[in-house]
């Protein structure tokens, strides 16, 4: 495959991307432990709010909600802003909105999938820690959260390949990512196919990284198996 | 900030004009999609490694890269060939609409594909050994065993997989199609009102969902209707005879 000098473009896009996922990743697994609280929660408020957050961004598309928060964003900021009597110019750039849009659309699916993680494990895990004396959140954090981590890995593994498949949607906004910069190479050299089956490699090169390191993280959070095995 | 409904109001007509062309996309594609899905399905079952190395490396190109990418390889990269601007296959790859609609149907197919494989897989293994005993040719025993309980199997991940495709279709807005995405995006340049006009998109988007969810268990009942088997007895007897109701 002949890049013609613009392999490096494509290596700065891939690298955008990456940075753009990693980013999405960490704040999307906060808004999926926040949301998996909500829906577990006693209040009926907090779960009626969790159920709301998971139907409304689980139906509507990744691109819409992209482009919701570009360019509705600095217009809700601007009138959050105005409130409080701050009346300059706020703009979104194009990654911050980036890892807004795809963090929450993350976050919703992920909360399903803790959601899921949490009912599945015992219910005398929390017991025996209140016997313990642990308090309610500290039972969370120290015995819940540690083997939840373990039943969630799999469904956050599919969770994330969805999210590096779905950071290409930036590019519609202008961010400098792997397709914009296959774009850009291949307006430079009228030869679309070649840069774009560029792109489609390393989107899958990155893919397969991703399985891998699941599948690793998988054998590593389950000390058990691994015993069983040898 | 203000909020001004009357312009969703306004709009709503052309806005409704975009799901049309998105419901559109979403049927034709879904349906070529099935039908490249079922034979890629079945070599992708088959015993022997080589018949199953193509549908693999054809799902696994689909189901790891972007959709985006698939849709731009198809109606930007098409035009890098000489010889296909001369064919005949030109009159399809130079419309926007054609170009979302092979996208969207090779990529659905990919995905349908493996759900079908995991159906097929999952049938249990005595009701094909109950067929072969009977004396059923291969081809009877899929036409009339493993297809029908596959898709009945298939059936609620299915529903998932059209409400991506639903979600994915949205793309369509990149290549210049007029869909719902597309067809906000065209009000909001001359509006400028990005908030309002996307929140309605959203809502129909939100909407055609639904509808979709409603009508898969509808026909989940109906392919599935063994397991409502007793249920729906016990409903005929009460119809014959009011006595036997509680």
């Amino acid at each position: 495959m002949d890049l013609q000098g613009f392999g490096h473009l494509l290596v700065s896009g891939a690298w955008v991307t990456l940075q753009l996922a990693l980013a999405s990743l960490f704040v999307g697994l906060i808004f999926g432990l926040i949301g998996a609280s909500a829906k577990l929660s006693r209040f009926r408020f907090a779960r009626w709010l969790g159920t709301l957050y998971t139907t409304f961004v689980r139906g509507i598309p990744e691109l819409l909600l992209v482009l919701t928060i570009y360019f509705g964003g600095s217009m809700l900021l601007m009138g959050i802003g105005s409130w409080f009597g701050y009346d300059e110019y706020i703009e979104i750039s194009a990654f911050v909105a980036g890892v807004a849009a795809l963090s929450v659309a993350f976050g919703a699916y992920a909360t399903e999938v803790f959601r899921a993680a949490i009912q599945e494990l015992p219910k005398g895990q929390w017991e025996s820690a209140y016997a313990l004396g642990m308090t309610r959140r500290k039972t969370f954090f120290r015995i819940i959260l540690p083997q939840v981590w373990r039943l969630a890995l799999p469904g956050l593994g599919n969770l994330f390949q969805v999210l590096l498949k779905d950071t290409a949607l930036v590019s519609v906004v202008g961010l400098d990512e792997l397709m914009r910069q296959a774009y850009v190479a291949s307006g430079y050299t009228k030869e679309p196919f070649t840069f774009y089956m560029a792109a489609a490699f390393i989107y899958l090169g990155l893919t397969v990284i991703a399985t891998c390191i699941t599948m690793l993280l998988e054998r590593a959070s389950n000390p058990a198996a691994r015993g069983a095995r040898a | 900030m203000s909020w001004d409904w009357s312009i969703i109001w306004q709009y709503l007509p052309r806005l409704l004009d975009g799901a049309l062309l998105t419901l559109e996309l979403v049927a034709i594609s879904g349906l070529i999609g099935i039908a490249l899905a079922v034979p890629l399905a079945l070599l992708r079952v088959s015993p022997n490694p080589w018949v199953r190395a193509l549908p693999f490396a054809y799902i696994f190109f689909f189901r790891g890269t972007p959709l985006l990418v698939q849709i731009f390889l198809i109606y930007y990269g098409a035009s890098q060939f000489e010889a296909v601007k001369q064919s005949v296959l030109w009159n399809l790859l130079s419309e926007p609409y054609w170009c979302a609609i092979i996208a969207f149907s090779m990529n659905t197919a990919a995905y349908s594909a493996e759900l079908i494989r995991g159906a097929i897989q999952a049938i249990p293994r005595g009701e094909i050994e109950a067929a072969e005993a009977l004396g059923m040719s291969k081809p009877l025993q899929v036409r009339r065993i493993v297809l029908p309980r596959a898709f009945g199997i298939v059936l609620p991940a299915y529903g998932n997989e059209l409400i991506l495709m639903l979600k994915g279709s949205s793309l369509a807005s990149t290549i210049t199609l007029l869909d719902l995405t597309g067809m906000a995006r065209t009000i909001i340049a001359r509006t400028y009102t990005p908030l309002e006009i996307f929140f309605a998109a959203g809502m129909i988007y939100l909407l055609i969902s639904a509808c979709f969810i409603g009508g898969f268990r509808l026909l989940e009942r109906r392919l599935n209707r063994y397991q409502h088997y007793r249920h729906h007895i016990a409903h005929e007897m009460t119809e014959v005879d009011p006595r036997l109701q509680d």
